[in-house]
């Protein structure tokens, strides 16, 4: 061999491998000790063990906020979805109408998480806000601090304000990629618009989709930002979900130990859920491949 | 099953086109016999495919109209003319078995299951695929993905047209003898009116009874197989049918004899001096090396062996010309003579075939 | 100078090119003849160093070359889709290798110039190759292999997405143009014809095996086994059983001719026989020719020919005759075989005797 393999390429690497090191490993790793220490300060350290984590999975506020947070994703990925793609189904597919489209169903992702949040607390308010002030008008009382399924449901339309867009930019690009030649065969064959639809739109958009609900399962699950802004995870802790209770944990009560193994756990599941996420849809994919 | 017209038909992509050459289509005028086999031949960008679209309903055309046995058909949608289309690459339902995939067409339309039933088992067979009639179809290969594209076309009994668009480009020589041979099978059974989009000439001329040659947005000759090696209307026919196409040499045509340079080449007809650009036109099959003095001098310059003949490239004043020799013939080498058979001269003025005034079969 | 010694490449426990050996030697043209997912496109990569072979070695010169970096390495690679760089023009695009290799402003200009002109690229020059007809940026794509004076070009099926009547002219033109460079090219083809067109070398590849390796005519004419005469056959090669006896060649149905020459020597017993369609003929070629009678399924018009498929007892046929003939579908008819067309392969494939006339050319 007149030379190794690629050893130019590992230099270019390594200035990325420091830079993880610094803002990914060295913290997690201060994280991981924290989990198993505890500590009062002054850089001294008691070794626990797995009593954190104990106290972590004994602890009903844990098991509250992981269920709220399942149904929230849950809730949104059921609602996101469908929508991304019957709009994106109903988007002109080609020519000015088509961009002006893109761009505006693009504006949403633009905008910062923060803004997002202060943008729907204002909407939502019952004296000022557009939303709370029509809905008090009818008679609904539409009020964030105080009704648990107010803060939900804007909390829930929040979101799917904010992310339909990428499902709907992703399945549009999954649309875009069928050649015309399917859609005049099922226009030969008179296939309803709902069987175009099954055979041929849907089976392709799987690999795009398949990406969606990943992303957004992801991210939900991981969502700190907006609820905050919004509802503050209140009234009470309705809506206080994995991220925003160890936040409250971390830096409002500062149980550092406690808030250390919640932050490992909550990775474990995000890490676990997702990879459960993939093996199902790439087996039920593989399954449909083998022939029966 | 129906008889199409196409009457004064032209098309151009352009809004507002002004001259011909923004046409794309320029003035047809053909009518498709109700069960014939026809082929479409060009090269690309010749109009085939604006063609085929037309008629298949994805274009509406600048000018003219199409006609499905006498019915105006110019601005009906596809759904309503009830045609079948096979494309180059193979559209399969990929979920779907292969049953499902040749039933889809019936079921949409509400035939009876029993039928159903029936129709695709025969189909099935009728394409070699009944044994994997229960397979998901995103499994198959290229070509069996392409032999359920051909049986869905196939599968409705009362479709006035089925449109092939180059349905075998993605497909290996090998498989591709099979299908063209059970597309023709499936001719001969059915009796569908058949179009069929190449640039192949092996394939048109094999699959159709009737081929349509198209250059330039222009049919230059509608003929047989047979016609269209023997007698190519245009330079572009004689070119383009054959392997390796007609050979072309400007000549001076007086009475019964072409004069080329120096040389005299006698005519198996005899010609009215043809006004333009003349030109004479000789297949290869039909250029023979002899000892004969009289015949034409020619360098040989390069040999291919493609089996079972040879492809002998000579130079003759300036031109390059080709022969074809059967397998086993010697080779000749170096200076030779060569001669042209008379009756398969033809002579084209201005790249149209000129008809000869006496004598001759031609 | 290239050599695969003893080559092989598994892919997660599938075997895509079994243990090959191949000497390459420069300024010939190589054609891997074979279908799809043969191996042909595997065995070029492998040449080129993008992959790694799972056994063997690559040579160059002699040197080893396996695992060294495409880059590194004097080769090009034209593919089956027309790969230009969209923004630049037909100049910078064939430029673009000269660049890369850091030359002088004048010695692109001379090479892009001289190889735009072998593939008659000149007038085109200032254009971009969307611009071009496929068979120009197909060219363009050519060129830019070209004038990188590279030791290996590799070829992946070329012509395949060009209309027919290009292929047939590109074909012509490509042995001449690359007959000077003195390079090693690889042609990949699934097409029996264009092989023979191409001329050179074929290495008939089927199911990831090279089945022979010789000049192109020495294949076609002298395969050394049914598989090899299957792939390099187009129509296909007919098959049919039958026994040698004596001097007798019988046929299945019973028609059997005198044989001469080296058939004397082979063993009696049953073999299978093999003639290409072109050898049917619907007249008797010599007095040994067999009568075999055979039931029309369908005869295909080519305009100067017909092809003739036929039912035979069990067997399919093809036969290529000359001239127009509208027989009826489903009639019988006549055709003569002379056995000297015939080749003999025992029962595992492997030819037992070449046909007489191609062991006389």
């Amino acid at each position: 061999m007149d030379k190794p393999q690629n050893n130019r390429a590992w230099f270019m690497v390594l200035p990325v491998l420091l830079l993880v090191a610094f803002s990914a490993i060295i913290p997690l790793m201060t994280v991981v000790n924290y989990a198993f220490n505890d500590t009062f300060g002054n850089n001294a350290f008691f070794w626990v063990g797995v009593e954190w984590f104990k106290e972590t999975l004994e602890s009903d506020r844990m098991w509250g906020a992981l269920q709220r947070q399942l149904i929230f994703s849950f809730t949104i990925l059921a609602i996101e979805v469908p929508l991304g793609i019957a709009v994106a189904l109903a988007m002109p597919k080609k020519g000015v109408w088509a961009s002006v489209c893109l761009v505006l169903f693009a504006l949403p992702l633009l905008i910062p998480w923060n803004v997002v949040g202060t943008i729907w607390q204002v909407f939502a308010r019952i004296d000022i806000g557009l939303l709370g002030y029509s809905l008090g008008l009818i008679g609904i009382d539409f009020n964030l601090g105080q009704n648990a399924s107010a803060a939900w449901v804007s909390v829930i339309m929040m979101d799917v304000w904010h992310w339909t867009s990428l499902v709907v930019l992703l399945a549009y690009a999954g649309l875009q990629s069928i050649p015309d030649a399917y859609y005049q065969a099922a226009k030969i064959d008179q296939a309803s618009r709902w069987a175009v639809f099954r055979y041929v739109e849907l089976p392709k958009l799987k690999g795009v989709l398949l990406i969606a609900v990943l992303l957004r399962f992801m991210d939900s699950f991981m969502i700190y930002t907006e609820p905050f802004v919004v509802t503050g995870g209140g009234p009470g802790s309705a809506t206080t979900f994995l991220s925003i209770d160890l936040v409250k944990m971390a830096l409002g009560q500062f149980d550092l130990g406690p808030a250390a193994a919640f932050s490992i756990m909550y990775f474990l599941v995000i890490l676990l859920v997702s990879w459960a996420f993939y093996t199902i849809m790439v087996n039920l994919d593989r399954e449909e491949e083998r022939n029966e | 099953m129906a008889r199409i017209e196409l009457k004064d038909l032209a098309h151009s992509y352009l809004p507002k086109p002004g001259g011909e050459d923004d046409f794309a289509l320029k003035t047809i005028d053909l009518d498709w016999d109700d069960g014939g086999a026809y082929a479409l031949l060009g090269a690309s960008g010749c109009g085939k495919s604006t063609l085929l679209n037309i008629i298949s309903g994805l274009l509406e055309p600048t000018r003219g109209q199409i006609l499905f046995d006498g019915a105006d058909m110019t601005h009906a949608p596809t759904t309503a003319r009830n045609i079948a289309q096979v494309f180059q690459f193979p559209v399969v339902y990929d979920t779907m078995t292969v049953r499902d995939n040749l039933a889809f067409p019936l079921r949409n339309r509400g035939m009876q299951a029993s039928y159903i039933k029936d129709r695709v088992q025969q189909i099935a067979q009728m394409i070699g695929m009944d044994s994997q009639l229960s397979r998901k179809a995103r499994g198959l290969t290229a070509d069996e993905k392409q032999k359920i594209s051909l049986g869905r076309g196939m599968v409705r009994e009362d479709v006035n047209a089925i449109l092939f668009d180059e349905p075998l480009t993605v497909i290996d020589p090998h498989m591709k003898w099979e299908l063209r041979t059970q597309l023709k099978q499936l001719h001969r059974e059915f009796g569908h009116t058949m179009i069929y989009v190449t640039h192949d000439q092996t394939e048109a001329l094999t699959f159709a009874d009737k081929v349509v040659v198209m250059h330039d947005g222009r049919v230059v000759q509608l003929g047989t197989p047979e016609e269209l090696f023997e007698r190519p209307e245009h330079t572009f026919v004689g070119y383009f049918i054959g392997s390796p196409g007609m050979n072309l040499l400007d000549a001076k045509i007086d009475g019964n004899m072409a004069t080329i340079g120096s040389h005299q080449i006698p005519l198996g007809a005899g010609y009215k001096s043809p006004e333009g650009h003349t030109q004479i036109g000789i297949r290869p099959e039909f250029v023979t090396f002899t000892t004969d003095a009289s015949g034409l001098p020619v360098q040989v310059t390069q040999v291919e062996d493609v089996g079972r003949h040879r492809i002998v490239r000579v130079g003759f004043e300036g031109n390059t010309l080709c022969a074809v020799l059967p397998e086993g013939t010697p080779l000749p080498e170096g200076t030779q003579h060569i001669a042209f058979m008379p009756e398969q001269i033809g002579v084209f003025a201005n790249d149209w075939r000129v008809t000869p005034q006496t004598g001759g079969a031609s | 100078m290239l050599e695969l010694r003893d080559v092989s490449m598994k892919v997660r426990g599938r075997t895509h090119i079994y243990n090959t050996d191949l000497k390459l030697e420069p300024g010939t043209m190589n054609v891997l003849l074979g279908p799809t997912l043969a191996g042909k496109t595997t065995l070029m990569r492998l040449m080129a160093g993008l992959d790694k072979p799972t056994t063997g070695q690559v040579l160059a010169h002699g040197k080893d070359v396996t695992g060294m970096r495409v880059q590194d390495r004097k080769v090009a690679m034209v593919y089956q889709q027309f790969i230009n760089y969209p923004s630049m023009t037909v100049f910078d695009n064939i430029a673009s290798p000269l660049k890369l290799m850091g030359k002088s402003k004048a010695e692109i200009d001379a090479a892009v110039r001289k190889s735009a002109e072998m593939l008659r690229l000149t007038e085109m020059l200032d254009r971009k190759p969307l611009e071009l007809s496929g068979g120009q940026q197909q060219r363009c794509a050519l060129a830019r292999a070209l004038v990188k004076e590279s030791d290996l070009v590799l070829l992946d099926e070329p012509l395949a997405n060009l209309d027919y009547k290009l292929r047939e002219e590109l074909r012509a033109e490509i042995p001449r143009i690359f007959r000077d460079s003195g390079a090693i090219f690889v042609y990949a083809t699934t097409e029996p014809e264009e092989a023979l067109l191409l001329g050179g070398n074929t290495a008939t590849l089927f199911e990831g095996r090279i089945t022979q390796f010789g000049p192109a005519t020495d294949v076609y004419r002298h395969p050394k086994d049914a598989t090899t005469a299957r792939v390099y056959s187009d129509p296909p090669m007919n098959f049919t059983p039958c026994r040698k006896e004596g001097g007798q060649l019988i046929m299945a149905d019973g028609t059997s001719a005198p044989v001469g020459g080296a058939f004397a020597d082979l063993a009696d017993g049953d073999y299978r026989a093999g003639f290409r369609p072109n050898h049917l003929n619907l007249n008797a070629e010599s007095d040994q020719s067999m009568a075999l009678t055979c039931t029309l399924g369908i005869a295909e018009i080519t305009g100067s020919e017909t092809f003739l498929h036929l039912h035979h007892g069990d067997d399919k046929w093809v036969a290529l005759v000359h001239g127009v003939h509208d027989f009826e579908a489903g009639s019988d008819i006549t055709l003569w075989l002379d056995p000297k067309h015939i080749y003999l392969f025992d029962a595992d494939g492997q030819l037992a005797l070449p046909a007489a006339y191609a062991a006389a050319a």
